[in-house]
C-alpha cells in the first residue's frame, strides 16, 4: 500500500514541475470533487439508517429486542415479530447461492478458459441478457411455469429420493421456499457469472502458460493457476449476487407463498423482509404498524450489512491462507 | 403490476365504448336536461388525487372522459393504495383521496379539516376455484366458506360442501387455499364478510387489509391470486370480480342472508346496496346485505374530499367533477365490472355535494 502511494506521488510532482501551478490546482479540485462524491455515499447511507431508525422508533420502543425473536405477525391485533421474515430472507438467499454459485462459476470458466473464441461473445451476451429481464417477468414465469413444474415433477421426485430428510417433506404446492430460491438463483446467475468472467479474464496469460508448461491438464491449469489468483475477485462476484438476492422483492414474492411461518421443509411457503414491506406498506394504516414495517426495513439493512461483512472477512481469511489458499 | 392487466382492460373498455358510440359527444350535447354543472373553461385546472387501487380502472376512465368533455381540466390519479390515499389527503399533498375502507376516527382527527366520504361505485369480491371435475358452478354457504379458510374443511368432498352441491362430482382432493398477501381493499371487504358471518372468524382472525391467515398460500395482487387459481388444480381463492371475468375463472354462488344462492353480477351487487340504508356520514359496510337478490361480498369504494376547500377554483372543479361522476360517470361502471350506485344513494350523495364549500361559500 505505502509503496504504491509513494510511486503515485512522484510522477505528480514531476508533472507539477513541468506544468506549473495550474495542474496542481486542477488536481486538487479534482481530488476534492471525487472525495465529495465518495463521501456522499457514506452520508446517504448514514442518513437512510437514521431516517429508518426514526420511522421505526415507536416499534423499537414497543417491542424492543422481542421484535427479532417473535414470530407472530398480526396487523389486526397489532402484534409484530420479524423472525419468520429474517429466516425467509436469509434461507432463500443462501439457497439461491447454493444453486447459482456452481452454475455461475461453471459458466465463467467455460467462457473464459474453454469455449471457442467465436462462441464467447454471443454466449456472454446471452448470459448478460438474463440480467436485463425485469423481475416481474421472472415472477410471472414463476407463477405460470416454474411453480406448476415444481409441483408436478420436481417436488414428487425430491420427496421420493430424498424424502427422508426433513427438507423435502410436506405437501407439494409448487409455491414455497424452493421456488423462491430457484427464482433468485436464476436472477443472480448472470450477475455472478459475468463478473466472474471478467475476473478470470484478468488472470495473466503467463500463469496459464507456466502451468501448462509444467504438464498440467486443462482442469489442473484452472484449478492450480487461474482460480487461486482470481479467488478474491470471485468472492466479490458472489457478494454482488448475494446483495441482489437479499434485496429482490417482486419476483420472489410472486412465488414464495408469503406465509409468515418458519418451516424446515423447502416445499413450505415462506416470506421475506423485502416482500412484506412491499406488500403491506402501501395499505398500512396505524402508527405502530407503519413503525413495525420500517423496523423490518432497518433489519433488512442490518442483515445485508452483516452478511456483507461476513463475506468480506471470508475474502480476507482466504487471502491469508498458505499457498494463496485453495478455492 | 396491478396496472398491467387492468390498464389493458381500461383500454379495451375505452375502445369498445368509442366504437359503440362514435357520436358520443353529439349525444351528450343532445341531452340538454343533463344536471351536470359545466365547469368554468377559462383557465386550465389540474387536479391530483391518490388512493385505492381497486376502483382505479373506473377512475381513470372517468378522468379521461371528463377531460374529453372539458379539455381545460386535467385530473391525475395515482393508485398507490387506500392507506397512502388517506395519508396524502391528510397531509394535503393531493386534492382528493380515495379509499375502500372508510377512514378510522383517529385518522379523521389528524386531518386539518372535515373530510367527506363520497361513495363512488360498488365492487364485489368473488370466490374463484379450480376443480376440473366440476361442471356446474360451486355453491357455498357462509359456514362452508369460513371453515375452508379456517382450515377446518380440508377436502373438496367434505360432506358439508357436498350437501349444497347435490349431484356434483366433488373429488377427494385437498383444498389448497390462496389469499392476497399485499394489503388490499379486496382483503378488507372479504375478511369483513367472514367476520360478519362467523363469530369464530371475528374472534380468531378479525377483519382488515392484511390479516393473519390460519391456512393457505399468499399471492401478490389480484393477478397473483387468479394466476394461482388458474394454474393450480383444487385451489380456492378470492378476487375482485373483474379478474374472474377477464380470466374466465369460475365464480362460486354464495348463500346470502335471506338464504338464496346468488351469483356475483352487477344487478346482485346493486341489490346489496339497495338493501342497506346508508347513514348520513355516507359510509357503511355492504357485506351480508339482507336484500333478497343481494350478492353478499360487496362494498362501496369512496372518494375523500375536504368539506371546505382551501382553493376555491380547485374546490369548484372537484365538486363539478364529482357531480359528473355521480351522474354521467355511473354508466361506465358496468362495462368495467363495477355496479352503479342505486338511485336513492345518488340522491343522498347529491345533497352532500351541495354542502361542499370553499371559504364558507357553497360550490354547487
Amino acid at each position: 500500500m505505502t509503496i504504491q502511494s509513494g510511486s503515485l506521488v512522484r510522477p505528480r510532482s514531476k508533472l507539477r514541475l513541468a506544468l506549473g501551478r495550474e495542474a496542481n490546482f486542477g488536481d486538487l479540485a479534482f481530488r476534492r470533487l471525487t472525495a465529495l462524491f465518495a463521501a456522499s455515499v457514506i452520508v446517504l447511507l448514514v442518513w437512510m439508517a437514521i431516517q429508518m431508525g426514526i420511522a421505526s422508533k415507536l416499534s423499537l420502543a414497543h417491542f424492543g429486542l422481542g421484535f427479532i425473536t417473535a414470530s407472530d405477525w398480526d396487523p389486526v391485533r397489532d402484534h409484530y415479530g420479524a423472525l419468520p421474515f429474517i429466516y425467509g430472507t436469509v434461507v432463500s438467499s443462501l439457497l439461491a447461492l447454493c444453486i447459482a454459485v456452481p452454475i455461475s462459476l461453471g459458466i465463467a470458466i467455460y467462457l473464459s478458459e474453454l469455449a471457442h473464441p467465436r462462441l464467447r461473445t454471443p454466449m456472454g451476451f446471452l448470459v448478460e441478457l438474463l440480467a436485463a429481464v425485469p423481475s416481474v417477468v421472472y415472477g410471472l414465469w414463476g407463477i405460470f411455469a416454474l411453480a406448476p413444474w415444481l409441483r408436478e415433477t420436481v417436488e414428487p421426485l425430491l420427496a421420493k429420493t430424498l424424502g427422508f430428510l426433513p427438507l423435502f417433506q410436506g405437501p407439494h404446492q409448487g409455491f414455497g421456499m424452493l421456488a423462491g430460491g430457484i427464482i433468485l438463483a436464476i436472477m443472480i446467475t448472470p450477475t455472478i457469472s459475468s463478473v466472474s468472467r471478467e475476473v478470470l479474464r484478468a488472470v495473466p496469460q503467463t500463469l496459464r502458460e507456466g502451468a501448462t508448461g509444467l504438464g498440467a491438464t486443462r482442469w489442473e491449469v484452472v484449478r492450480v493457476a487461474v482460480l487461486p489468483y482470481a479467488k478474491s475477485g470471485l468472492v466479490g462476484a458472489v457478494i454482488l449476487g448475494l446483495g441482489r438476492a437479499l434485496g429482490e422483492t417482486m419476483a420472489i414474492t410472486m412465488v414464495i407463498g408469503n406465509r409468515s411461518e418458519i418451516a424446515i421443509s423447502l416445499f413450505a411457503p415462506s416470506y421475506t423482509m423485502a416482500s412484506v414491506i412491499a406488500n403491506e406498506f402501501t395499505e398500512a394504516t396505524g402508527e405502530l404498524y407503519l413503525a413495525a414495517l420500517a423496523e423490518i426495513g432497518l433489519l433488512l439493512f442490518g442483515v445485508t450489512v452483516a452478511l456483507n461483512v461476513i463475506a468480506r472477512l471470508l475474502v480476507w481469511r482466504v487471502g491469508r491462507l498458505p499457498e494463496g489458499g485453495r478455492l | 403490476m396491478f396496472f398491467g392487466r387492468r390498464e389493458l382492460l381500461v383500454l379495451a373498455a375505452g375502445l369498445s365504448f368509442a366504437c359503440n358510440k362514435p357520436a358520443g359527444g353529439e349525444a351528450e350535447k343532445g341531452k340538454a336536461a343533463s344536471p351536470v354543472p359545466v365547469p368554468s373553461q377559462a383557465t386550465p385546472i389540474s387536479l391530483n388525487g391518490a388512493g385505492a387501487t381497486f376502483p382505479y380502472p373506473l377512475y381513470s376512465k372517468w378522468m379521461a372522459e371528463y377531460n374529453k368533455q372539458f379539455p381545460n381540466i386535467r385530473i391525475n390519479y395515482q393508485s398507490i393504495g387506500s392507506g397512502g390515499g388517506i395519508r396524502q389527503i391528510i397531509a394535503g399533498t393531493v386534492d382528493f383521496g380515495a379509499t375502500d375502507a372508510p377512514m378510522k376516527d383517529d385518522e379523521a382527527k389528524q386531518a386539518p379539516g372535515k373530510l367527506f366520504h363520497i361513495p363512488a361505485t360498488i365492487g364485489a369480491v368473488v370466490i374463484s376455484y379450480n376443480v376440473p371435475e366440476l361442471t356446474e358452478s360451486l355453491k357455498l354457504t357462509p359456514e362452508t366458506l369460513t371453515e375452508i379458510y379456517l382450515g377446518k374443511i380440508k377436502k373438496w368432498n367434505d360432506p358439508k360442501i357436498a350437501a349444497d352441491n347435490a349431484g356434483a362430482k366433488l373429488p377427494a382432493k385437498e383444498i389448497s387455499v390462496v389469499y392476497r398477501t399485499d394489503g388490499s381493499g379486496t382483503t378488507a371487504v372479504y375478511t369483513d364478510y367472514l367476520a360478519a358471518v362467523s363469530a369464530e372468524w371475528k374472534d380468531k382472525v378479525g377483519a382488515g387489509k392484511s390479516v393473519k391467515w390460519p391456512v393457505g398460500l399468499g399471492a401478490k395482487g389480484n393477478e397473483g391470486v387468479s394466476g394461482q387459481v388458474k394454474t393450480t388444480p383444487y385451489t380456492i381463492g378470492y378476487i375482485e370480480r373483474a379478474y374472474a371475468t377477464q380470466n374466465k375463472l369460475p365464480m362460486a354462488e354464495l348463500k346470502n342472508k335471506s338464504g338464496k344462492f346468488v351469483a356475483p353480477g352487477t344487478a346482485a351487487m346493486s341489490a346489496a346496496a339497495e338493501g342497506v340504508e346508508i347513514p348520513p356520514e355516507l359510509h357503511i359496510s355492504l357485506v351480508n346485505s339482507s336484500a333478497e337478490a343481494a350478492y353478499p361480498i360487496t362494498g362501496y369504494t369512496y372518494l375523500l374530499v375536504y368539506a371546505d376547500a382551501k382553493d376555491p377554483t380547485k374546490g369548484e372543479a372537484i365538486a363539478k367533477f364529482l357531480w359528473w361522476a355521480l351522474h354521467d360517470g355511473q354508466k361506465f361502471a358496468e362495462s368495467l365490472d363495477y355496479a352503479p350506485l342505486p338511485a336513492k344513494v345518488i340522491t343522498q350523495v347529491e345533497a352532500r355535494l351541495k354542502d361542499l364549500s370553499a371559504g364558507g361559500k357553497k360550490l354547487l
